[in-house]
């Protein structure tokens, strides 16, 4: 059986060719080839492969030997490889694993080992979002990426046929195994990081169970929400919050409004009180002091000043007020008075024109009055004189 | 000349050929068996190079990894009756090559359609005699461990494999369930919102009522001090009123009635009827008296 009937993976020349062979080999294997063609006159056989029998035909024999040595120098250039930092080498000898090496320029026999280069150290990730079932029966949607590397190349290699393929179905079944033990609100809010450490803890134990030789390095939940079906009831409460926060700013806002205000009302009461207070005290004083002022000049002439005191009250009385002065002593002949039409007069409330009949009426009045009276006087004067 | 040259070259093109086909590799992700004329002569080839007669035994070459049935979604049953669509893949290798070789022909996909069929057997049982929350929360891993080690009671013996893993990867409620879920999840939701606002209004109104209290004791306290304060100037006042009134109480009530006549009657519409015998108009009635 040829290398090449193993499948393109294990191929050593496929591998090195097409991903890992420095340039300068290839470059010198080019050369070689060219060299080789232009002394057999026919096409090098470029795959290198073990017969090698094909160089044989040619009429010049010395030729020969430089042919084979050729052949024995592309062998031998075919067996370096480089590993970088980032990756490691697992190497088959005749089928057995044989060992793994780390980076450098390494050589090993082509045809007899199989060498796969696989970076490790690289982070890959895997992101994957789903709709699952939590433990209290609800619906929620997930999103999550994986970060992982390679902990274990050989296992990777050796042990699991579809590594990444087996990550993506451990990160469902460990997720979808997390958040159905979880609760929905523990899920979208609280609990978001506890379950990416728990679901990294499962997958790490699945994938060591399955030798996947994968190193899971970190677990971002990315989103966790309601299915969009009752994302607008789920908004709702949102705003519900807001609505228990504005009613309770607004309430706050009323309570802080009205507090001070009462307390300066209450300011204002107090002092109100004690201003009147101060008012009344004092103006109590100044009456005092006025009337015991006033006592002590009273006390020196009563009768005098008395007399004027009351004068002077009866004449301010008299000025500022409509008086009608009668004289029903001795008489007891009606006198007509009309009263409402006086007080219409003095109320002010009648129009002007009706002031002036009103003042003129009350002018008639008042000398009917005056004559009565003189009259009347004169007749008591008259009697008196008698 | 030229005709040595072919020959020697046919010989050596038939050496490398019988060469070829009578040394094999088998790797180390390999397991093998050698057939002769169909007739297995050696059970397990293990990884390395082997010898075999040319054009006579057969190798035959199995996967030796651990390989992956993703089994497409099922519908189960749970014990109340619940319906569910599960997807789940299993696990294994191939544990006894001779074995397997005879029950599938060496063919993956027979053993995995074997191991499919059987996996959702084991499913459908162990989901039927659970309840949904067990299956989806608090069984899972039990459940998972019941199907194993059921499956590798069987399946060894019989397909040559071992299975070292059942994971049930999503558990989905069909689409009529779904929805009614959702309808709890939103009503759910509706009654948190509703309790919510309520709440809002509840402490609104409370910090309201406690504002309004506060003003209204605020306000009576200061009406009280007011009073108090008002009530003391007047009781000074009185004090001062009466001290000096104390005096002579007849000037006071005369020089009281005074003001009181001069603020009573200060008004042009008050209409006074006077008789002229008053002791004011004394002089207006006989200028002459003595």
């Amino acid at each position: 059986m040829s290398w090449n009937e193993q499948g393109g993976d294990k191929d050593p020349w496929g591998g090195r060719r097409g991903d890992q062979a420095p340039p300068d080999i290839d470059e010198a294997l080019k050369r070689l080839k060219e060299k080789v063609t232009a002394f057999t006159g026919k096409k090098g056989s470029g795959k290198g492969s073990g017969s090698g029998s094909g160089g044989g035909i040619g009429s010049v024999k010395n030729l020969l030997p430089i042919f084979f040595t050729g052949l024995l120098v592309l062998y031998g250039l075919a067996g370096v490889y480089q590993v970088d930092e980032k990756e490691q080498a697992v190497i088959l000898r005749l089928g057995v694993y044989h060992n793994t090496v780390g980076s450098g320029l390494h050589w090993n026999p082509p045809l007899i080992d199989s060498v796969t280069v696989l970076g490790v150290t690289e982070e890959r990730q895997y992101s994957t979002r789903g709709l699952m079932l939590t433990q209290d029966e609800n619906i929620v949607e997930v999103a999550l990426s994986v970060q992982y590397n390679i902990a274990n190349a050989e296992d990777f290699i050796l042990r699991l046929k579809t590594p990444e393929t087996t990550l993506k179905q451990a990160t469902d079944s460990a997720l979808r195994h997390v958040v159905g033990s979880t609760g929905l609100d523990g899920v979208i809010s609280t609990q978001r990081e506890q379950i990416a450490i728990a679901t990294a803890d499962r997958l790490q134990a699945l994938l060591d169970i399955y030798s996947s030789g994968i190193n899971v390095v970190k677990i971002n939940i990315e989103d966790a929400r309601p299915p969009n079906e009752v994302k607008a009831a789920y908004d709702d409460v949102i705003e519900a919050r807001e609505d228990l926060e504005r009613l309770v700013n607004e309430a706050q806002a009323y309570s802080n409004g009205i507090i001070p205000e009462a307390r300066g009302e209450a300011q204002r009461l107090r002092e109100e009180a004690e201003g009147y207070s101060s008012q009344v005290v004092s103006k109590s004083e100044g009456e005092a002091n006025r009337f015991v002022a006033l006592l002590e000049e009273y006390k020196k002439a009563p009768q005098v000043t008395r007399e004027r005191l009351y004068i002077d009250a009866i004449e301010k009385v008299m000025t500022d007020s409509t008086k009608i002065l009668l004289d029903t002593e001795g008489g007891n002949n009606m006198l007509y008075l009309p009263l409402d039409k006086l007080g219409q007069v003095s109320s002010g409330s009648s129009s002007q024109r009706n002031n002036e009949t009103s003042n003129e009426m009350i002018d008639r009045v008042a000398n009917e009055v005056i004559e009565k009276l003189q009259r009347r006087g004169n007749q008591v004067q008259s009697e008196r004189r008698r | 000349m030229s005709n040595i040259t072919k020959l020697s070259l046919a010989g050596i093109l038939l050496i490398v050929i019988v060469i070829s086909n009578s040394i094999f590799v088998i790797s180390e992700v390999e397991r093998g068996v050698t057939l002769r004329f169909g007739q297995m002569i050696e059970a397990d080839v293990k990884p390395g190079i082997h010898i075999k007669i040319p054009f006579v035994d057969d190798v035959r070459r199995f996967d030796a990894r651990i390989l992956t049935v993703d089994a497409t979604p099922a519908s189960f049953f749970t014990v109340e009756k619940k319906r569910l669509i599960v997807d789940s893949y299993a696990k294994w290798k191939i544990a006894d090559v001779e074995t397997y070789y005879k029950a599938t022909g060496g063919v993956e996909r027979v053993a995995e359609n074997r191991l499919a069929r059987r996996v959702n057997d084991g499913l459908r049982n162990q989901f039927g005699t659970r309840t949904l929350r067990e299956v989806v929360s608090g069984e899972r891993d039990l459940l998972m461990q019941n199907i194993t080690e059921d499956l590798n009671s069987t399946v060894l013996a019989e397909l040559g494999i071992q299975v070292v893993d059942v994971r049930v990867k999503r558990i989905d409620l069909p689409d009529e369930v779904s929805n009614q879920v959702y309808r709890r999840m939103t009503a759910e939701r509706n009654k948190e919102a509703q309790e919510l606002r309520s709440t809002g209004k509840e402490r609104a109104e409370k910090i309201r009522a406690s504002a309004d209290r506060e003003r209204t004791i605020e306000l009576a306290n200061a009406y009280r001090d007011a009073e108090k304060i008002r009530g003391e100037g007047d009781a000074e006042a009185a004090r001062i009123y009466a001290d000096a009134y104390e005096r002579d109480p007849e000037f006071y009530s005369f020089m009281r009635s005074l003001t009181a006549y001069k603020s009573a009657f200060s008004n042009k519409g008050d209409i006074m009827l006077v008789e002229p015998d008053s002791d004011f108009f004394k002089y207006l009635n006989q200028q002459d008296s003595d």
